[in-house]
């Protein structure tokens, strides 16, 4: 009997220990401080990351990604991808509803489809929705789409934001409140914009997940990463992306380490030096392994991130699932370099310190976009390791529109600085198959090969993970080869949060992942402000 | 004529003029050097001013880098050695051009009077409406900044006061004596404009030109602060201090010495610009 | 005064006509589309999402045309709709903004007029003075220095050092919750350095300028006159010798509208502002073209009324303006 109530005793005690942990409060408000501000709250119509971020909170998709980067259920409880991959089936979770009460129904799914492949909406993205053929809600919780091929991409796309049918069918979306006020079925409410200064956002009630536990968010929008770094330790912001100067010396004071933890993980995409493989210089291998062998990657890492990268070895992101380590790698080797450059035809036959060939002196000029200060800095360290072994390169920054009309899309120009952004799935179709070597297309280098095309073209169609790993990691052995990019770094992204922020766990997928489980003890809650 | 009772030329009396004013010298001495030094410049840099040192990021000054180093470990004092060949560049070049244009424009508006003068001087107008730096930006930005583009636009949007003055002094000089000689001689309009009126309304065209060099540097420096002035792995004043505003805190000698020499240039040239006005001004001596 | 005003306005409208046709030319001397931002390099992109973005924006049409239907539109003040997806009209998104500039370049004038004007007299009558040659000095390192690294410089020691005031945006966090009084404050406080640094160049250049106007104006004549009939000299001062010496100086005021409008977008990208300045140049790096030239045409209506005010102060205070 005494032993009963002694283990009863024990177990309470346990628990009451264990309480304190497992209790999360709700309340409090978090402040993020952004570059940019958003251009409109309907997302799919902008192309900024800023856009697309502000308004997230407020919307589901019909999937979203786990902690580890893979795809599971949001608004769809499941879905079935039928044996043919022609068509896949999802079934709408019940009893979510939009934030002004109305329920959400497949009849939603299938009006944002609408939405997207319709002539009249401004978007960018309507490419992979418009593979679909035929799309149908036989009931108000089935979804169903159907592919004239298997299209493995397609179910990334179903991440898709979902609006509100009942306030945009049949309207003009550049003339709907939902720009300026967006309603969705997220774990967050949109209170106000204020253009140029900030975001606000109040905590769903009725999300079907739960109320999440922060009580307000606000973007504020600070143009200049100096002044929002001075409002970070004012104490006007709570988080922010710190850049690596600020990372490495302007953190690690007293004051920063009771007040803020810093974060680092490897964010999604790439930085890299790209040829046009249509001049008869780059068009030989030897000469692309040789300028790659040329430049100190490592160096670039250290002086323009200051450590805080890794060095990129192909166009997939190291430490996820599709990414193939055993690639030929080129560490910085300019004997190598050298060597190469003269098994191309290439000597200083006239002691200026200059490569050349048939009378011409080895230069080129590597044109970038303005604005991205890493990107410059990084310019001139390459400029610097060329020169070194013999190549003349000249920088030229140029405005992005302009880059992308004059110099991209009509193919002029030599070699250029750039990053591509990854999205989790791996379908680098666009980037790297002949078919998409034309003006104004995604091939900008013109790189074509029959092999990578038949291995582009398979793993699309090939829903089979171990599959689609396979042809992927071929597909990277021969452009590590190939070398149509020397590819250059991948960043971390370095993210500050304030200290009494609670819930984050860093994962593949970066922090925000879970942002609905970030809590501040009571104790220490900022008042939220009232409308 | 001078207290003292001796007779000077108009040129010598201009330098006498302008050497009794501690100031207006002052500004002599800083222009004088600024150009020693862009002109030699080379000579006066301890390092080489692309050296990369990633080693070095940043480093406060010490006796290797009187003004520290830079984002990617470049010695900054030999780095505005080569900047001020770009904003002398810049300045000069500029000024020029909205001189060049100013006088060419007032002139002929000052000369011809009727129509001609009237569409002049609706132009200008219209010109100076214009917020100044939204032309200059909106231009600069549309097109790419290189040097010469700024300095095409800085030119091409600073004229207007040179215009007005040039016009306002043609408008009483062609009614001299010596312009109504020389029509009478059968001498043509052009010959009459430049060899006769013109030498004689220099001389606020000086003084606006000197201050336009002053106001050119200032603008430039506005841009590349903007990130749309001169582009690296160049120097100028400007672009250092451009990373010095991205590292506010932890490298104030990225801000402090360009910022300094941008004023004790732009210093310079007002006090010199100011001494040639007083100097020309008959009622001060 | 009626005429005159009728007179003035008319002169302005063949200016306002120049200024709408050099604001289009200069847009598009440019190459790269509004298109260009929103579609290209974006893995997500098709040919078919691009083309169909360039007929929805008229794009395609030759220029002349694009000129005079945008000319005819302005006629109804219609400026049309911006580029950026929000596709908000742009008389409303500059309307947005505008406020706050204004505000801003105002009380800037006001401070230069309440700080410059006594320093100018002062400096005048004490003419050789300590204080006159300590002011000169003073105006000519102001001339000199460039605004945006005293901004940056005060920023550091008001803003982080001694954390007196706060350094972006133009209101506080908790704003809405302050009283009335609350607010007008808060605003205060954020506006106070912008302000200031924004007077700061044309403090030096009016100070100077009402100086040297007080200088002409005391060695007339009538001045003369009015000494030797035996009024005071507070009298012949303030009177008689500021009233003919503070007319250019207004005129002066009305001139440097551009200056200020100009030197907004430094200011405002600084202190992360709201207004104009942010917007005009936001909407030039994203080649947001009806934005720009409708900054540049209100940027430079808003230089005409300037004059216009300028001059009707003027005709205000001078009778002699009026009947010309």
């Amino acid at each position: 009997m005494i032993k009963t109530w002694a283990v009863v005793i024990l177990c309470l005690a346990v628990l009451a220990l264990a309480a304190p942990a497992l209790a999360v409060d709700d309340g409090g408000s978090l402040v993020i401080g952004r570059i940019g501000d958003a251009t409109s709250m309907i997302p799919m119509i902008t192309t900024d990351s800023a856009s697309h971020e502000m308004s997230g909170l407020v919307y589901n998709g019909l999937l979203k990604y786990d902690k580890n980067i893979n795809l599971v259920g949001d608004l769809a409880e499941s879905w079935q991808v039928s044996p043919d991959g022609l068509c896949i089936t999802f079934k709408i979770r019940k009893g979510v509803r939009w934030q002004d009460g109305k329920p959400y129904t497949a009849a939603d799914a299938l009006f944002n489809w609408r939405f997207m492949v319709d002539t009249k909406t401004p978007t960018a993205y309507s490419g992979d929705y418009m593979k679909v053929t035929k799309a149908e809600a036989p009931d108000e919780h089935t979804f169903v789409v159907h592919y004239k091929e298997p299209f493995a991409p397609a179910l990334a796309s179903w991440t898709l934001a979902q609006m509100p049918r009942h306030l945009l069918e049949g309207k003009d979306v550049r003339a709907s409140k939902l720009n300026r006020h967006p309603m969705g079925t997220g774990p967050y409410k949109f209170l106000r914009w204020d253009p140029g200064a900030r975001v606000m956002l109040a905590y769903n009630p009725d999300y079907f997940r739960g109320r999440p536990h922060i009580s307000q968010v606000t973007y504020r929008v600070i143009p200049d990463m100096a002044t929002m770094f001075l409002e970070l330790k004012a104490g006007g912001l709570d988080l922010m992306d710190l850049s690596a100067l600020q990372y490495r010396r302007q953190t690690n004071t007293p004051f920063f380490k009771k007040n803020f933890v810093k974060y680092t993980y490897l964010a999604s995409g790439y930085t890299y030096l790209g040829y046009n493989l249509a001049d008869p210089r780059f068009a030989d291998r030897r000469i692309r392994q040789a300028l790659t062998y040329a430049i100190n990657k490592k160096e670039i890492i250290k002086g323009v991130l200051l450590g805080l990268g890794q060095v990129c070895t192909g166009p997939m992101k190291p430490g996820t699932y599709w990414y193939n380590p055993n690639v030929k790698r080129y560490p910085y080797d300019p004997a190598k370099a050298k060597e190469l450059f003269a098994q191309a035809g290439w000597r200083d036959t006239d002691g200026d310190g200059v490569l050349d060939k048939d009378g011409r002196p080895f230069e080129f000029t590597i044109l970038t976009n303005q604005g991205n200060s890493y990107r410059a800095n990084t310019g001139v360290i390459i400029q610097h390791r060329l020169a070194q072994v013999g190549v003349r390169v000249k920088l030229r920054t140029v405005e992005w529109a302009a880059f992308i009309k004059e110099f991209i899309n009509k193919g002029r120009f030599e070699a250029i600085l750039l990053g591509w952004s990854l999205t989790p799935d791996p379908d680098q179709f666009d980037i790297w198959h002949s078919s998409k070597a034309k003006p104004g297309q995604l091939n900008v280098n013109g790189y074509k090969n029959p092999e990578v095309d038949r291995l582009l073209e398979a793993q699309r169609r090939a829903f089979d993970r171990a599959q689609r790993k396979a042809l992927l990691d071929r597909f990277q052995e021969i452009i590590a080869e190939d070398q149509p990019y020397t590819f250059l770094y991948v960043a971390q992204a370095l993210p500050i949060v304030a200290a009494r922020i609670r819930g984050i766990a860093p994962a593949p997928a970066g922090i925000s992942y879970n942002f609905t489980d970030w809590w501040v003890p009571k104790a220490l809650q900022k008042p939220a402000m009232t409308r | 004529m001078s207290a003292g009772g001796e007779y000077r030329g108009l040129g010598a009396q201009f330098a006498h003029n302008l050497g009794g004013n501690r100031l207006a010298m002052a500004g002599l001495v800083v222009v004088l050097i600024l150009l020693v030094v862009a002109l030699a410049a080379p000579l006066f840099c301890p390092h080489d001013p692309n050296a990369i040192d990633v080693e070095a990021i940043l480093l406060p000054p010490s006796p290797s880098h009187p003004f520290g180093t830079d984002e990617l470990g470049r010695d900054v004092f030999s780095r505005m050695v080569m900047g001020s060949r770009v904003s002398l560049e810049v300045g000069l070049v500029s000024a020029g051009v909205a001189t060049v244009i100013g006088v060419i424009l007032g002139a002929l508006a000052g000369f011809y009077g009727g129509w001609v003068e009237s569409a002049i001087m609706r132009f200008t107008d219209m010109m100076l409406c214009f917020p100044t730096f939204f032309l200059i930006l909106a231009v600069i930005a549309l097109l790419e900044p290189s040097i010469i583009n700024i300095m095409a636009v800085i030119g091409l949007t600073s004229w207007m006061g040179v215009a007005r003055l040039v016009r306002a002094e043609f408008l009483s000089l062609k009614q001299r004596e010596y312009v109504v000689a020389a029509r009478s001689l059968g001498a043509g309009d052009l010959r009459i404009i430049f060899r006769h009126i013109l030498p004689n309304a220099m001389a606020p065209v000086l003084v606006a030109a000197t201050l336009g060099v002053a106001g050119a540097i200032l603008t430039e420096s506005g841009l590349s602060f903007l990130g749309l002035g001169v582009q690296p792995p160049a120097a100028s004043w400007g672009n250092i201090l451009n990373q010095g505003k991205a590292n506010i805190e932890i490298a104030w000698w990225l801000s402090l010495f360009p910022g300094l020499a941008i004023l004790v240039t732009v210093l310079g040239y007002n006090l010199l610009g100011e001494g040639i006005r007083d100097a020309l001004d008959p009622r001060l001596h | 005064m009626l005429t005159y005003l009728a007179k003035r306005l008319a002169m302005m409208v063949p200016l306002l006509i120049g200024i709408t046709f050099i604001s289009f030319l200069i847009m598009h001397l440019a190459p790269g589309s509004p298109t260009d931002l929103a579609t290209d390099l974006n893995p997500k992109m098709s040919e078919i999402a691009k083309e169909r973005l360039t007929k929805l924006y008229g794009l395609d049409k030759p220029l002349p045309v694009q000129y005079w239907n945008w000319l005819k539109r302005l006629a109804v003040l219609d400026f049309g709709r911006s580029f950026a997806p929000d596709g908000q009209p742009v008389l409303n998104k500059i309307a947005d903004r505008l406020p706050i500039t204004v505000t801003i370049n105002l009380l800037s004038l006001a401070l230069v007029l309440v700080i410059a004007v006594p320093i100018g007299i002062y400096s005048a009558t004490h003419r050789g003075s300590l204080f006159d040659q300590g002011t000169t000095v003073f105006v000519f390192v102001g001339f000199a220095t460039p605004t945006f690294w005293l901004a940056l410089l005060c920023m550091i020691l008001f803003g982080v050092i001694l954390g007196w005031l706060p350094i972006s945006g133009i209101k506080s966090l908790n704003h809405d919750q302050l009283s009335a009084w609350g607010q007008l404050a808060d605003y205060a406080r954020h506006l106070t350095l912008p302000v200031i640094l924004s007077a700061f160049t044309s403090l030096a250049g009016m100070s100077r300028y009402m100086r040297g106007n007080m200088l002409e104006v005391i060695q007339q004549d009538y001045i003369t006159t009015a000494r030797a009939k035996g009024l005071s000299e507070r009298l012949v001062i303030y009177s008689h010798a500021l009233r003919n010496a503070l007319m250019p100086v207004i005129t002066i005021l009305g001139l440097s509208v551009p200056a200020l409008i100009g030197g907004s977008v430094i200011f405002e990208s600084i202190f992360a502002i709201p207004g104009m300045g942010k917007l005009f140049y936001d909407s030039v790096m994203a080649r947001d073209y009806p934005v720009v030239m409708g900054g540049l045409v209100i940027g430079a209506v808003l230089t005409l009324v300037g004059n216009l005010l300028a001059d009707l102060g003027y005709a205000l205070a001078d009778p002699r303006v009026r009947s010309s």
